[in-house]
């Protein structure tokens, strides 16, 4: 099953474990881990279900082409990692 | 008089206690997190709006017994298929505006893109006020700060009738409901704005209302700080007049109105527009006692020489007392005075740019 992991810095705010999650595309895959933590969606989604504009996500360590309804295909071996894109000061 | 401050900046929420005759910082919460709105409840809760600028707005509250924990935020709901000309997202920007509803467990939030929503569970959840959200008006909300969204900058709720609710919208003037939200009427009449072309100057929904602030004894007379000038109401936000005489500028964000006496109120103006810091480089507070008729400039404790603090829509509160206020900058820079703005004193700390202060009652 693909891997899901989260950025350290959300730690700060809530627990974010990587899971093992089942689903053939990015969406589904995030989809899963909000089911068991549902705080999280919101950190990473916005109210629409797009990707957060400060927030990446990466597959296999290149960026989703999708960050709107995150369609990307992923297979049983991809590694999934969110993080924030850098902003702020 | 409030003992309590609490001072929402870029980077955390900050405490301040009155103790032995000064303020001083007691704790800092959320360090390093930028704060966007506060709350200190009637019942000793404290609620605290984060903006964090990856994971988007949050909202925390602090129990009696002084533990946080994370509650719901207000969401808008799936934008549908009939909303595409939309030219504001249906998406929580920040929340702008958090006051509490005159019933136990109410809140009322005003939210950049201009969402309103209320809970009655403390926070716990939150619904969308539809009625003002698919107004057609609604698209025609003007943005603000430079970003393609308007926000709801102030939230009064009459004292006396907890369905009275009126808002204060930048960039759409002010709006009104008796039916707690049902139904809305934009009811701000007597305002002008310079910058419109001339047709459009006396538009009620064209009016920048920067913030609206109340006197609770006398839920009638509404004070306005606008963008290009000082008004001030008696019938609750219907009727407006302008009070030219505010000095040394009419342009400013932010206003107190004094909790029982109808004729004070209290201003931070600046240079307009184009630049935004003080006039002359003097932080100054402009205070009237007669209605607005004349004004008093307050400098005594406030820096007079190179000071270029802005003060924000939320950073000038005053307590119940109203003798108390606070006042906080866009350069971290926070005043008090205990006078009623007479003089002001600066406790030991140099804080983070200020977004709101807010003296706790309880």
């Amino acid at each position: 099953m693909p891997t899901v992991s989260f950025t350290s810095a959300l730690q700060r705010f809530l627990p974010t474990p990587s899971a093992q999650v089942a689903g053939t595309r990015v969406a589904d895959a995030l989809a899963a881990v909000f089911s068991s933590q549902p705080k999280l969606r919101g950190y990473v989604l916005d109210d629409q279900g797009a990707l957060r504009r400060h927030v990446a996500v990466y597959v296999n360590g290149r960026p989703v082409s999708d960050r709107v309804a995150l369609t990307d295909a992923i297979g049983p071996h991809d590694e999934i990692f969110v993080f924030q894109a850098l902003s702020g000061g | 008089m409030a003992d309590r401050l609490h001072v929402g900046t870029r980077k955390g929420l900050f405490e301040l206690a009155h103790r032995k005759g000064a303020w001083d910082v007691v704790d800092a919460h959320f360090l390093g997190d930028p704060v966007s709105a506060v709350l200190p409840d009637a019942d000793a809760t404290l609620y605290a709006a984060l903006d964090l600028g990856h994971f988007g707005a949050k909202l925390w509250r602090r129990d009696r017994a002084g533990a946080w924990s994370e509650r719901a935020v207000p969401t808008f709901p799936p934008k549908p298929d009939d909303a595409g000309d939309d030219p504001h997202p249906w998406s929580l920007g920040k929340i702008w505006a958090l006051e509490p509803g005159g019933v136990a467990g109410r809140l009322w939030v005003g939210t950049m893109p201009g969402g309103l929503f209320r809970s009655d569970d403390g926070g716990a959840s939150w619904s969308l006020n539809d009625a003002l959200w698919r107004m057609p008006e609604r698209r025609q909300w003007m943005g603000v700060a430079g970003g393609e969204q308007p926000g709801i900058n102030s939230v009064l709720v009459d004292p006396r009738d907890p369905a009275d609710i009126r808002v204060g919208v930048s960039s759409a003037g002010m709006w009104a409901s008796t039916d707690t939200g049902a139904s809305w009427r934009l009811i701000n009449r007597g305002m002008y704005a310079e910058y419109m072309p001339p047709e459009r100057r006396e538009d009620p929904i064209a009016q920048d209302v920067h913030r609206l602030a109340r006197c609770a004894a006398h839920p009638e007379i509404v004070w306005c700080q606008h963008h290009n000038g000082v008004f001030r109401s008696e019938d609750a936000g219907a009727n407006w007049r302008e009070t030219t005489a505010i000095r040394p500028s009419k342009f400013g964000f932010a206003v107190a109105a004094h909790p029982s006496d109808p004729d004070t109120a209290w201003f931070v103006p600046a240079i307009k527009d184009e630049r935004r810091v003080p006039v002359d480089g003097k932080l100054v507070v402009a205070r009237t006692r007669d209605g607005g008729r004349s004004f008093e400039v307050l400098s005594k404790g406030l820096p007079q020489r190179h000071a270029y603090d802005l003060v924000w829509r939320h950073a000038l509160a005053v307590d119940a007392s109203g003798e108390r206020l606070a006042l906080g900058s866009t350069s971290g820079g926070l005043w008090i005075s205990e006078d009623g703005g007479d003089s002001w004193t600066m406790p030991d700390a140099r804080l983070p740019p200020i977004a709101v202060v807010r003296f706790a009652e309880t």
